[in-house]
C-alpha cells in the first residue's frame, strides 16, 4: 500500500511543472496551450494529495504553498517589470499586470478548488480567489508613487492622462475587501497627507506673496481643480475629505495672518483710546467721548472685515472664528467680555436716548445699529451684553428718555434675529412691547377723558403700565398722594377697567415724574422731578414752612425716604428748600421752607434721583443666571445621554450654551459638583472622570 | 456528633452572653445604649485616647451608625466578628484590627465610613472645614503625613470652600493613592478632579515655585 501515497515533494515538483506551463500560457510564451488534460491532471493530483490519510494530507502546505507561489509571481516577475518603467508606462503596465493576475489567479484557483470544498470552510480561511489577488497589493506602493507624480503635475497645470489614473484607482478598489481597505489605506490616506503638505507649502509662498484677494482666488482655483481630481479619477467617497484637508490646510494659514492683522487694529484702536483718557488710565466701564470714539472706530472695523469675507465669497467658518478672535482684547474685562459688553450697551444708549450726543438720523442710527447687532453676534458673552443693555434700555423706556420707540423696537427685533432664538431678549422684548402698549393707548384714554368730563383731572398726564415680573422689583413707595395726582390715578383707573378686566394696578410712586412749574421770584422755571419729590414740593404751595413732622404726617413716607427725598431738594446743585439749620445732616427737629429767592439760567431743571446700575452687580446677575442656565444645561444633557465623562459633558454643554454665552470648564465643574450634592448626578465608582444621571 | 454540635451551641450562646455582659458594663441603663460617657469609659480601660483611630476603627467593625453611640445590636455585630468578649481580650485585638483595616480593599471602605460616620444631623451631607482636618489626621496622616498636612494648611488658608462633601473626601484620598507626590507630574487638570483639588494643586505648585 505504500507505494499508493504521493509524498510532499514528488507531488509538488510535478504541480509546480505544470503551473510553470499555465504561467507562460498566460504570457502568451507557450506554443502548445494549458488543455483540458493538463487542467485534470493538475486537478487530480492536488485532490490526491488533500485525501491521503494523515500524516500524508497536504491540504495546509498547499494552502500555503498556492499563495506563496503568486506572492513570488508577483515580487519576482511583476515587480522588476513594473521597477524598469516610469509614470504612465509603469501605470500602464501595471493595469496589464491586473488584468493577467486575475486571469491567472481564476485559473489558478480552478485547479486547487479541491481545497475549497472542505479545507476552507472547515478552518474559515480566506477564499483562493482573494487571496490571490490580494497578493497584487504587493504592487500598490509602486503605483502610488507613480499615480502622485501625475496628480502632482496635474495641479502644476499638465495634461495627464485621466483615464489611465482612474483604471488604476479602479483596479485598487477592486484588490480589496468591501470596505475598500487597500484603497483607503494605500491610496487615501497617503494623499490626504501628501496634498496636505503639497497645499502647505503653496500657502506658505503665497502668503508671503500674494496679497488676500489673491490668495483667495487662488486658494479658490485649488479647491476647484482638487473637486475635479476626486470626481475624474478618485473614489467619490474621498472627496469631502479631500476637499476638507486641502480647505483646512490653505485657509487656516490665511486665517491666522488675517486673525493677526485684525487683533492688532484693534489692539491700536484699544491703545489710542487709552491714550486719549488722560485721567483714567484703563476702561472701567465709565463711558465717555474716547470710549465713544473706540467703539464706533471698532464698529466700523468689524463691518469692513465682515464685508470683505462677503466680496471673498468665502462663508468659512474659519475666517468667522478668526475675525471673532480677533476681537478678544475688546472684549476683555473683570469677566471674559463684559467691557465689551459694557461699552457696547452704553454705545447703544446714545443712539437710541433722546439727549445723546449722537444726533443722526433714522437712516444712519438704523444702520449703525445694524452693525451693532452684527457685532453682538460674535459675541462669546452675548448675555452680558444684554443684561447691561437692559439696565440702560430701563431708564430710556421708564424716564421718557428713549428718542424713537421704532427704532427701539426694530432694533430688538433685529437683535432677535441675529442672536438667533428668543432666549435672550425675550425678556427686553417684551419691556418694549409694554411702552407699545402705552403708547398706543394714549389716544383712547384721552377720549375716555373726554367723554367721561366727571373725572378728568384736568391734567396733562400719561401712565405706563408695566407688566409683572418683567421689569425690576420696584419699592412701592407708602405715599400718600396729593389730590391733584389722586384723581389722575383714579381716572386711569376707571379708564384701565374698561380696557381689561380682572387685573389690578399697583401704583409704583418711586418711578413717577412729574413736571411742575415753580413760581420763584425772579422767574417760572419747570421742574422735573419723582413722584415724591412733587408731592414733597406741592405742600409747600398751601405753606411757607414745615416741620419735617408736619411733613412726615402729611406724606405718610418712610422715614428714610422721606430723608432722601428732602435730601435731593435741599443738597446738592438745585435747593430748592432751605434747611433749618442749615447742617450737614436731615433730623427730626429740622424745618423746611420754599426758596423763593432760587434761580436758575435754565428754564427747565430736572433733579436727579435713582443711580444708573453697578457694573459689579450687573456681572454678578449674569453669573447667577449662568449657573442656572448651566445646570439646565448638565440636567438635560444627562437625563439624556444617562452616562458621559467630564469632556464629553463639556462639549455639548458649550454646544447647547454656546449662542449665549461659553461656560468654562472651572464653572462646569463647580455646578457638576452641585449637582452631585443635590443628588442629580454620581460620580462613577470606578472612573471618576464619569458622571451618571439618577432618576 | 450530636453531644459536640450541642456543645458548639452552648458555647456560642456562652459567647453571646459573655458579650451581653461586656456591653452592660459600659450602657447606659436609662436608654440601653452605650453613649459617649460610656465610650470614654471604654477606652480607658482599654489604654486609648478616644480620639485614636482604633475607636473609630472598632465603629467600622461595628457598622455603627450613630457618632458617640453604640447599640446592643452594633455591639454584638463587632464582637462577635473579631471574637472578643471582654476588655483584655479587646485591648489586644486591637493591633490585629487595625492590621485589617490597613489592607487596601477594606481601607476605602473604612476611609468612606469614616466621613459618613462624622454626619450627626438628619440630611446633613458635608461637614465643615475644621472638623474635616481633624478627621484627616486621625485616618489618613499615618499614610500620607505630607499630602495630609499640605491639605490641611491649604483647607485652613482658603476662603472658598467652608465644607467638605463626599465627592471631595474620595477625591483626596484618590489623589493620595494615585498622584504622585511631591512633583504632581501625572496630575491632569483636565480630568474631573474636584474642583477643590484643582486649587489645591494650583496652590502647591504655586507654593514650590517660590521656595
Amino acid at each position: 500500500m505504500r507505494h499508493s501515497f504521493i509524498e510532499w515533494d514528488e507531488g509538488w515538483n510535478f504541480i509546480q511543472r505544470r503551473m510553470n506551463k499555465l504561467n507562460r500560457v498566460i504570457e502568451g510564451l507557450s506554443e502548445t496551450p494549458f488543455d483540458a488534460e493538463d487542467f485534470m491532471m493538475l486537478y487530480t493530483t492536488i485532490y490526491n494529495m488533500c485525501t491521503q490519510p494523515p500524516p500524508h494530507d497536504y491540504c495546509q502546505q498547499l494552502y500555503d504553498k498556492y499563495k506563496e507561489t503568486i506572492e513570488q509571481h508577483i515580487t519576482l516577475k511583476r515587480l522588476p517589470s513594473l521597477t524598469e518603467k516610469h509614470e504612465e508606462f509603469m501605470l500602464q503596465e501595471f493595469v496589464k499586470s491586473w488584468e493577467r493576475h486575475k486571469v491567472r489567479v481564476r485559473r489558478m484557483s480552478h485547479c486547487f478548488f479541491f481545497l475549497a470544498r472542505h479545507f476552507i470552510p472547515s478552518r474559515s480561511l480566506t477564499n483562493l480567489e482573494e487571496v490571490g489577488l490580494n497578493c497584487f497589493r504587493e504592487l500598490n506602493l509602486r503605483a502610488r508613487v507613480a499615480a502622485f507624480s501625475l496628480i502632482d503635475r496635474e495641479r502644476e497645470g499638465e495634461r495627464i492622462d485621466r483615464g489611465l489614473l482612474k483604471n488604476v484607482m479602479g483596479i485598487i478598489v477592486e484588490i480589496g475587501t468591501e470596505k475598500m481597505d487597500a484603497y483607503k489605506e494605500d491610496i487615501e490616506a497617503h494623499l490626504l497627507k501628501s496634498s496636505g503638505e503639497y497645499y502647505s507649502r503653496k500657502a506658505l509662498s503665497w502668503i508671503a506673496e500674494e496679497s488676500y484677494m489673491d490668495y483667495m482666488v487662488k486658494a479658490e482655483l485649488c479647491l476647484r481643480r482638487e473637486r475635479n481630481i476626486v470626481s475624474h479619477y478618485l473614489h467619490s467617497s474621498s472627496e469631502k475629505k479631500l476637499v476638507e484637508k486641502v480647505e483646512h490646510e490653505l485657509f487656516e494659514p490665511l486665517a491666522n495672518a488675517f486673525k493677526q492683522k485684525v487683533s492688532l487694529e484693534v489692539k491700536a484702536l484699544v491703545q489710542q483710546a487709552k491714550d486719549d483718557a488722560s485721567s483714567n488710565q484703563d476702561f472701567n466701564g465709565a463711558y465717555g467721548m474716547q470710549e465713544h470714539v473706540l467703539v464706533r472706530n471698532l464698529l466700523e472695523l468689524h463691518t469692513k472685515y465682515l464685508a470683505f469675507f462677503s466680496d471673498c465669497l468665502i462663508k468659512n467658518y474659519i475666517f468667522h472664528r478668526a475675525l471673532r478672535d480677533s476681537f478678544d482684547l475688546f472684549w476683555n474685562g473683570p469677566v471674559a467680555g463684559s467691557l465689551g459688553a459694557e461699552l457696547l450697551a452704553a454705545f447703544c444708549d446714545t443712539l437710541l436716548k433722546n439727549d445723546g450726543n449722537e444726533k443722526l438720523s433714522d437712516e444712519a442710527a438704523e444702520d449703525t445699529l445694524e452693525k451693532v447687532a452684527k457685532l453682538v453676534s460674535y459675541m462669546s458673552s452675548k448675555d452680558l451684553f444684554i443684561e447691561f443693555y437692559k439696565k440702560r434700555l430701563i431708564p430710556r423706556l421708564l424716564f421718557d428718555r428713549s428718542s424713537n420707540l421704532e427704532r427701539e423696537k426694530s432694533f430688538v427685533t433685529n437683535l432677535k434675529q441675529k442672536l438667533g432664538g428668543t432666549f435672550l431678549t425675550s425678556r427686553i422684548d417684551k419691556m418694549v412691547e409694554d411702552m407699545t402698549w402705552t403708547q398706543d393707548n394714549k389716544t383712547s384714554f384721552l377720549e375716555y377723558l373726554h367723554s367721561n368730563p366727571n373725572v378728568n383731572p384736568g391734567l396733562d398726564f400719561t401712565v405706563t403700565v408695566l407688566t409683572t415680573g418683567l421689569w425690576p422689583s420696584y419699592k412701592p413707595f407708602n405715599l400718600n398722594l396729593p389730590a391733584e395726582m389722586k384723581t389722575c390715578v383714579e381716572a386711569f383707573e376707571g379708564f384701565y377697567e374698561t380696557k381689561t378686566k380682572c387685573r389690578k394696578l399697583n401704583w409704583i410712586n418711586s418711578l413717577g415724574t412729574c413736571y411742575i412749574n415753580s413760581n420763584f421770584e425772579s422767574k417760572t422755571i419747570e421742574l422735573v422731578v419723582s413722584s415724591c419729590q412733587a408731592a414733597l414740593l406741592l405742600l409747600f404751595s398751601d405753606a411757607d414752612r414745615l416741620s419735617y413732622s408736619e411733613i412726615f404726617t402729611q406724606l405718610n413716607l418712610d422715614h428714610d425716604d422721606l430723608v432722601q427725598t428732602l435730601y435731593s431738594l435741599s443738597y446738592g446743585k438745585y435747593k430748592i428748600l432751605l434747611k433749618e439749620p442749615n447742617t450737614k445732616n436731615i433730623s427730626p427737629n429740622d424745618s423746611f421752607e420754599f426758596n423763593s429767592k432760587f434761580t436758575g439760567r435754565m428754564k427747565r431743571i430736572k433733579i436727579p434721583h435713582l443711580p444708573l446700575y453697578e457694573t459689579k452687580e450687573v456681572i454678578k446677575e449674569v453669573e447667577k443666571d449662568r449657573r442656572y442656565a448651566i445646570d439646565a444645561a448638565i440636567t438635560r444633557i444627562m437625563k439624556k445621554q444617562k452616562v458621559l465623562d467630564l469632556q464629553q459633558l463639556f462639549v455639548e454643554c458649550v454646544e447647547k450654551l454656546g449662542h449665549i454665552f461659553k461656560p468654562d470648564i472651572k464653572t462646569l465643574k463647580q455646578r457638576i459638583e452641585n449637582l452631585i450634592d443635590r443628588d442629580y448626578l454620581e460620580r462613577d465608582k470606578e472612573n471618576h472622570n464619569i458622571f451618571k444621571y439618577l432618576v | 456528633m450530636k453531644k459536640m454540635r450541642r456543645s458548639a451551641i452552648k458555647a456560642a450562646n456562652k459567647e453571646l452572653e459573655r458579650i451581653d455582659v461586656f456591653f452592660n458594663t459600659y450602657a447606659n441603663m436609662s436608654s440601653g445604649l452605650i453613649d459617649p460617657e460610656g465610650i470614654e469609659r471604654l477606652c480607658s480601660d482599654v489604654e486609648v485616647d478616644h480620639t485614636d483611630v482604633r475607636i473609630l476603627m472598632l465603629a467600622w467593625k461595628m457598622k455603627a451608625e450613630k457618632q458617640g453611640y453604640f447599640t446592643l445590636e452594633e455591639w454584638r455585630t463587632g464582637f462577635k466578628a473579631i471574637r472578643v468578649s471582654n476588655k483584655y481580650a479587646l485591648k489586644k485585638a486591637l493591633p490585629e484590627l487595625e492590621k485589617e483595616v490597613r489592607r487596601p480593599t477594606n481601607f476605602v471602605d473604612f476611609y468612606s465610613y469614616s466621613f459618613r460616620y462624622c454626619l450627626t444631623e438628619e440630611k446633613q451631607k458635608s461637614i465643615d472645614i475644621d472638623s474635616i482636618c481633624e478627621l484627616l489626621n486621625i485616618v489618613l496622616r499615618s499614610q500620607y503625613q505630607a499630602q495630609v498636612d499640605l491639605f490641611v494648611q491649604y483647607l485652613k488658608t482658603q476662603n472658598d470652600y467652608k465644607v467638605i462633601n463626599m465627592d471631595q473626601w474620595m477625591g483626596f484620598y484618590r489623589f493620595c493613592e494615585e498622584i504622585s507626590f511631591p512633583d504632581l507630574s501625572n496630575y491632569d487638570p483636565e480630568l474631573a478632579w474636584p474642583l477643590i483639588l484643582d486649587n489645591f494643586v494650583e496652590w502647591l505648585r504655586e507654593k514650590q515655585t517660590q521656595s
